[in-house]
């Protein structure tokens, strides 16, 4: 297996690992809190609904886009969820923002489980449908992931092969250990996986925009694949500098006390 | 279902804005300037992807810039 090849594996494993880590804290909220029955059904229902919207999604994307029209799509999409990433991560490594804890989103997530009530039917409606929505939503960005590294370095079985190893960790390691995965360094991870699809999605969503040419033709960066390599060290230099500037702009909170007293 | 519609509309407003629209709003900007200096013809093809690449980085400067300044 050639460098790239790993480069392109290990990319959608982190990438997965990340999304199924955020999936899974979500599952075990519902499954401790009420009860595994409805939550696991939840949890199926998405795993059916991920399958088509896949089939669905790469049967259209394949068949009747052209690849400027595929590049533009996927790659704008990966553009937002990579720099919604790269802006946590910034303000998090700058203080602004406090880290990502997963112990926090599990109590959070069990706290408005058990202020929901009982729903009084068979299945517990609660549980199925944020249980469906957290594993929808994350497979989702997943299988986008996926279909952007795998169809910009040619070899989709190798991102599929990556994405499906890091998920099936995070279950295995979900199932032992039946509490949140709190010593995945997920910001450290999100930064990372944040880095690399700024980078594909910036290179994606440019060439796509070919598609409103005449010729319908994808635009060629300079330096072809290159360029990702470059945009990459773009984003990174460009995320130190923000992550040392933006602390400066933030405005010194204004102490209201003495005018609120006058005020009284 | 009107709840199943704004449910579904909900679902896909979190998954493509996410918490800040501004970095959406940022993508979309910057491609749509340099979609028009493309189709004005005041870029080459290989211009507008440097061009583009710039401004996508410029847009995100200032949509982070922006969000640090209103949340102090």
């Amino acid at each position: 297996m050639s460098g790239a090849t790993w480069g392109l594996v290990g990319a959608a494993f982190l990438a997965s690992v990340v999304e199924f880590v955020e999936a899974l804290t979500i599952v075990l909220a519902m499954g401790m809190t009420r009860g595994w029955r409805s939550t696991l059904a939840g949890v199926a229902a998405a795993v059916v609904a991920l399958i088509g919207f896949t089939a669905v999604a790469g049967y259209a994307l394949s068949s009747w886009l052209p690849e400027s029209a595929l590049q533009i799509v996927v790659g704008t999409l990966l553009l937002i969820f990579g720099l919604q990433w790269l802006r946590k991560a910034i303000l998090r490594s700058s203080g602004l923002k406090s880290l990502h804890d997963e112990e926090e989103e599990y109590r959070a997530q069990t706290e408005a489980a058990r202020q929901a009530g009982a729903t009084g039917t068979r299945l517990d409606s609660f549980a199925f449908v944020v249980a469906f929505k957290g594993v929808f939503l994350e497979g989702v960005e997943v299988v986008f992931i996926v279909i952007t590294f795998g169809l910009s370095a040619d070899n989709m079985p190798a991102a599929v092969a990556g994405a499906s190893i890091g998920g099936a960790l995070v279950l295995i390691a979900g199932v032992a250990l039946h509490r949140p995965l709190t010593t995945v360094p997920e910001n450290t991870l999100k930064y990372g996986v944040g880095l690399l699809l700024a980078s594909f999605g910036t290179f994606w969503a440019v060439e796509g925009l070919g598609v409103f040419m005449d010729d319908h033709e994808s635009l060629e960066w300079p330096g072809s694949d290159l360029a990702i390599v470059a945009l990459l060290v773009v984003w990174f230099v460009l995320s130190r500098v923000l992550v040392s500037v933006l602390p400066n702009l933030k405005r010194p909170a204004v102490d209201l006390q003495p005018q609120e007293e006058s005020v009284r | 279902m009107i709840r199943f519609v704004k449910g579904f509309g909900q679902f896909w407003y979190d998954f493509v804005l996410g918490d800040d629209w501004k970095i959406a709003a940022a993508v979309v900007i910057a491609l749509g300037v340099t979609l028009a200096l493309l189709l004005s013809d005041a870029l080459s093809t290989t211009a507008a992807t440097v061009f583009g690449g710039a401004a996508l980085v410029v847009a995100f400067v200032a949509s982070m810039v922006i969000d640090v300044r209103r949340s102090s």
